[in-house]
């Protein structure tokens, strides 16, 4: 096996879990937007609060996973991407901060004005983080990081590849969050508020899949490398994502919120992961290959060993973190 | 490429800023669950209702704080590449390896603390007290991996640069096992305890000013104090062993340190005084005493700044000013504490032992001292090594962002860190507030309009 092949391996495999753990988190945050004054939202921000109050940290971490794997293995990728996109992760920072911050403030806030308060930073920086992160992505994914990182520092993110990502990972992070706080609802014995969220995962899940079509025209134009690694290497990963995504809306219309769970993840992971074999064996696309870019040897060999030791410490413990909110004890309020 | 120096000053003051801010929520994040496991841990074995209410109320606590920590230290790891892309690109693989095992600690460290604040009532209380465990080791940890990149700067190894400036033979074990890593790293991790602890201490010390000097108050104070204390007390020492290898591989931060001018051995210690023209003005001298505290034997040479080319000193002043404040603040919190020691002989834990105004003011002022001494000393380490980020291989106007959004970029941040200082203050505030007006510790959350308020229990 290719060493700087593997290391790009285990670098997407944060990517794929952010997207999926922490874009859950961010969705909910979208839907507390959406949730109406205080009175109507009251529930639908207790369930959020309830599900991803003991996850949210430990899920957050997968993006510090993917910087770190990014510049200790690929670390001129690195500085090309931070230098280039400087101003949508400038947003993404400011975004991050905001919203851990303002979801631990609303929980212990002294009253409801000052809890609509920091629910708002919450809920807007929800949605701004994810929009501009998948702006970062249609950047790289477009080929417009130089290697020197001597990019547009506006124009760089801001073409069309960039406004479909940005659109795409707030509307899937919307459905996916939809589509786990029902089940979390559900088994908290909420139905009624299970069956509301259901209604909203099926109907942001037909939106993201159309703008998902429509997606596939831009790229068609605007990315061109990408749009043949879809087409040839990632093809199936596509089609895979299709099916998945289709199999979500038929369970959400019959109600089984547990299992649509786990077709929405496969739906979301595989077209996350069509994305990263699409543009393989380029890590910035058209400007430099996972190859070229690779950092030293022994670092490599070293950041797998560090890869194997998360994997028997911090993975057994998240399936433990997990499990434990999946118990319906976790799920059911406590008197 | 030259780079302006407002530029650069710029990204500094943003680093500054941002590391500032979260080196004391790192310092809770390391410490705190110690001080919480020794509450629930007498709770549950001793049955002390109120040692167990404290652990509960310091766990809530500190998901504010700890949820504050995770996205400042985020923010970091954004900055190295967004104000430091020099210095990341070229040195990214040769220091990367401590900062993805860091990694690690922080998925333990964030896993665990979302078991340890909802498990309560949930776990078994046996199982729900030994999560803890974890998340103070993740903090020694991660204190360690965060400490070993930051040493590196301060004695780089583990790399040979070629002549064209491409880095080459990276060693990652050599890197992070360098001549600074040890030191540093207790330093930091012993002053985490004494900032966590005096701060929480302080606060019940306050508590106690306004009359309130029951027994959870007094536990409230005595159980964090201790572990200040004893880390104070432990400082001097390790500080002193760290600054053992100046002389010989850092002689510029050393210089600074002590407004060396002229290199010479049986060097004094200017005790305050200010370096203006070249010139040391004011402060008082002790003979020798620098020599021997630089390594031990009057014999040791100083390096002066006679020695030292001057587009390679670091700004002196800055660096003695915030190196004796650190020193004069650990002189302090260290006779707080030997205070605390005699009254606790005269007295025990008895009311009579909190009986003094004056020493609770003390005990208050020992919070701030602790942060004082933390900043000053981090100061001291990181503008002694000025002009380079990575000692005498790269500069900072090497390593800085060319980018000219900068100076938006700083003043976002000045607003945003400023607010959530003051909002995670007036949280906190209220939250004592609540649990004081109201013994039950369950805080409704008030998502629904008064009168129906969203009151269920797990708001925990």
């Amino acid at each position: 096996v290719n060493l700087a092949d593997l290391a790009a391996a285990l670098l997407f495999l944060g990517v794929v879990a952010y997207a999926i753990l922490g874009g859950a988190d961010f969705g909910s945050g979208v839907w507390d937007l959406l949730a109406g004054d205080a009175r109507q939202g009251a529930h639908l921000r207790s369930q959020i609060d309830r599900s991803i109050g003991p996850v949210w940290e430990a899920n957050h971490v997968w993006l510090i996973y993917v910087l770190v794997f990014l510049w200790t293995a690929f670390p001129t990728a690195f500085g090309a991407i931070m230098t280039t996109l400087f101003v949508p992760w400038l947003l993404v920072g400011l975004g991050i901060v905001l919203r851990g911050g303002a979801f631990a403030f609303r929980k212990f806030s002294s009253s409801v004005r000052e809890a609509q308060l920091h629910g708002a930073v919450f809920a807007v920086s929800s949605v701004v983080t994810p929009f501009f992160l998948g702006m970062i992505a249609g950047a790289v994914a477009s080929g417009r990081v130089p290697v020197d990182g001597s990019g547009g520092l506006w124009t760089s993110w801001t073409g069309p590849t960039s406004w479909v990502g940005g659109s795409l990972a707030v509307l899937t992070v919307s459905f996916l969050a939809a589509t786990f706080l029902a089940a979390d609802a559900e088994r908290g014995g909420r139905h009624t508020l299970a069956n509301d969220l259901g209604s909203k995962a099926f109907w942001s899940g037909i939106v993201t899949g159309a703008v998902a079509l429509a997606a596939a025209v831009t790229i068609e134009i605007d990315a061109e490398t990408l749009a043949n690694g879809l087409q040839t290497r990632g093809a199936a990963l596509v089609v895979l994502s299709a099916i998945a995504g289709t199999a979500t809306l038929v369970l959400l219309r019959q109600r089984r919120w547990a299992i649509a769970r786990f077709t929405a993840v496969i739906a979301v992971a595989s077209i996350v992961i069509g994305w990263g074999v699409a543009q393989y064996p380029d890590l910035l696309v058209d400007e430099l290959t996972i190859d070229a870019g690779a950092g030293a040897r022994s670092t490599l060999i070293g950041l797998v060993i560090v890869f194997g030791f998360a994997a028997v410490t911090a993975v057994p413990a998240m399936v433990w973190l997990f499990v434990l909110v999946n118990q319906d004890d976790w799920q059911r309020d406590r008197h | 490429m030259l780079i302006a120096a407002d530029q650069l000053m710029a990204a500094r003051y943003q680093m500054a800023l941002s590391l500032g801010f979260h080196i004391v929520l790192s310092c809770f994040g390391v410490a705190l669950p110690a001080m919480i496991y020794v509450l629930h841990r007498r709770g549950i074995r001793n049955g002390d209702a109120e040692a167990l209410a404290l652990a509960k109320k310091w766990g809530k606590a500190s998901a504010v704080l700890f949820a504050v920590g995770a996205v400042s230290g985020t923010i970091l790891s954004f900055e190295m590449g967004l104000l430091w892309p020099g210095m990341m690109s070229r040195f990214g693989d040769v220091i990367g390896l401590p900062f993805a095992m860091e990694g690690i600690a922080f998925f333990l460290e964030a896993i665990f603390i979302g078991i340890y604040l909802y498990g309560w009532g949930r776990l078994r209380p046996e199982v729900h007290l030994r999560t803890l465990i974890p998340i103070m080791l993740s903090g020694l940890f991660g204190t360690f991996c965060i400490l070993a990149v930051n040493a590196w700067m301060n004695a780089p190894t583990g790399f040979t640069v070629l002549p064209d400036g491409t880095v080459t033979d990276v060693d990652p074990l050599a890197a992070i096992f360098n001549d600074a890593l040890f030191p540093q790293f207790l330093h930091m991790f012993v002053a985490a305890y004494a900032v966590t602890g005096f701060l929480v201490a302080a606060v019940y010390a306050v508590g106690m000013l306004r009359g309130r000097r029951d027994r959870a108050h007094r536990m409230g104070f005595t159980v964090p104090f201790v572990f200040a204390a004893i880390a104070a007390l432990c400082q001097p020492a390790i500080g002193h062993i760290a600054g053992l290898r100046l002389d010989t591989q850092q002689p510029s931060k050393l210089a600074a340190m002590e407004l060396a001018t002229t290199t010479e051995s049986n060097a004094p210690v200017v005790i305050g005084g200010l370096l203006i023209d070249g010139e040391v003005r004011g402060g008082i001298e002790i003979p020798k005493l620098g020599s021997l505290l630089a390594g031990n034997s009057f014999d040791t040479v100083i390096t002066g700044f006679d020695q030292i080319p001057d587009d390679e000193e670091p700004p002196a002043n800055v660096v003695h000013i915030a190196f004796q404040m650190m020193v004069a603040a650990g002189t302090a919190m260290i006779a707080i504490a030997a205070w605390w020691a005699w009254r606790r002989r005269r007295h025990g834990d008895s009311d009579a032992m909190f009986d003094s105004p004056w020493f609770l003011r003390a005990a208050v002022a020992a919070g701030g001292l602790a942060v004082l001494a933390l900043e000053a000393g981090w100061t001291t380490t990181e503008v002694g090594r000025q002009p380079w980020i990575v000692y005498r291989v790269m500069r900072v106007d090497e390593a800085v962002t060319a980018n000219p959004g900068i100076w938006i970029s700083l003043a976002a941040m000045i607003v945003i860190y400023t607010s959530m200082g003051v909002i995670a203050t007036k949280v906190l505030r209220g939250m004592a507030r609540r649990w004081r007006d109201d013994e039950s510790l369950d805080l409704p959350t008030p998502y629904g309009p008064s009168g129906e308020l969203v009151t269920s229990g797990d708001r925990t």
